[in-house]
């Protein structure tokens, strides 16, 4: 795969492009999220949130980016 | 005197334990949380929101480094989301100390207890700590203290019905056959139904939709706090037998 051809992700169950190559970690900055405050999943494995700058998007990659909200 | 709650080595004071579900906004949850003097609070976990960037976070409202937060797999209906949410929500922060609840009947929320005991049994073996939401029953309570539970929650009633305790028997039976804290999950109403709870002997109670939708929750958070403190108290203290006949308060001695 080029560098320069654009890859289509699943990204919470819904479908985006990305232009560039992009790694987990630009992913979440791009979101404006703190890596400190979520956990991610990448194709329903959970990924250590220290690897996530050299890992980078594949074509149909599904991932899945999960924080806290309130619940009983 | 110390009475302090011990959950798997870990000490708190307060015995109440409260959900921040259902309430209108994460700010009004923090305040009623206040109120409530509970150091453990339950959260779930759920996709961010990556339309709406600004939405508030419930980390920015609740300082997890001075309430605990204890993640809670409410609305998982099989043992594979329960393990999947849990295993998210200690990747978000380290959180091992757990709680457990694997549904299996939607119109009463009621646990399915087979999918709830294999749960328990993987994520102990995953270094978890799970306190589990049950149902009353004494011998599943029994099966769940041996597959590595580190607190038994057996429901009063179901989830959000506001019905308070309805088997007595059977939860003070679960009460007196285990070493691990019993706390009341779901199905309070109202602070007697929590003084109740800490009379029977549970050690802890964990209360939401009763202090959220209360028509005014603050003054239900506290009141719940009392009502743990008071039935606490209560438990340990020693009740009088009771007497069919009565017996006067006042002696007779120098009657005029």
């Amino acid at each position: 795969m080029k560098k320069t051809k654009k890859i289509k992700i699943i990204l919470n169950g819904k479908s985006r492009s990305l232009q560039k190559v992009t790694s987990v970690y630009d992913l979440i900055r791009s979101l404006k999220l703190s890596t400190d405050k979520v956990a991610i999943e990448l194709n329903k494995e959970i990924i250590n949130k220290k690897t996530i700058k050299n890992l980078y998007l594949k074509n149909k990659d599904k991932i899945e980016i999960v924080h806290f909200i309130g619940g009983g | 005197m110390k009475d302090l709650f011990k959950i798997a080595n870990k000490k708190f004071k307060s015995r109440l334990i409260v959900g921040t579900g259902k309430y209108k906004s994460f700010s009004e949850c923090a305040k009623a949380i206040k109120y409530s003097g509970a150091e453990i609070v339950t959260v779930a976990v759920r996709r961010v929101n990556i339309v709406d960037k600004k939405k508030p976070l419930l980390m920015d409202y609740i300082d997890p480094k001075k309430i605990t937060y204890l993640p809670n797999t409410a609305g998982c209906f099989t043992s594979e989301d329960a393990l999947r949410t849990l295993r998210l929500a200690r990747e978000i922060g380290g959180w091992k100390l757990v709680k457990l609840e694997v549904l299996g009947d939607k119109k009463n929320l009621f646990p399915d207890m087979i999918e709830t005991l294999r749960s328990t049994e993987i994520l102990t073996k995953e270094g978890f700590e799970v306190m589990v939401y049950c149902s009353d029953d004494p011998l599943m309570a029994k099966r769940l203290e041996d597959s590595g539970a580190v607190a038994i929650m057996p429901l009063a009633a179901p989830i959000g019905s506001g019905l308070g305790i309805q088997n007595y028997t059977n939860i003070k039976i679960i009460r007196n056959q285990t070493k691990l804290p019993v706390i009341i999950d779901a199905g309070i109403g109202q602070a007697s139904d929590a003084a109740i709870a800490m009379e029977l002997g549970c050690d802890g109670v964990l209360i939401n939709t009763a202090i959220a939708k209360a028509k005014k929750p603050f003054e239900m958070a506290e009141a719940m706090k009392f009502a743990v403190i008071a039935g606490r108290k209560s438990f340990i203290s020693g009740r009088i037998s009771k007497t069919l006949n009565g017996s006067p308060s006042t002696t007779n001695k120098g009657i005029i």
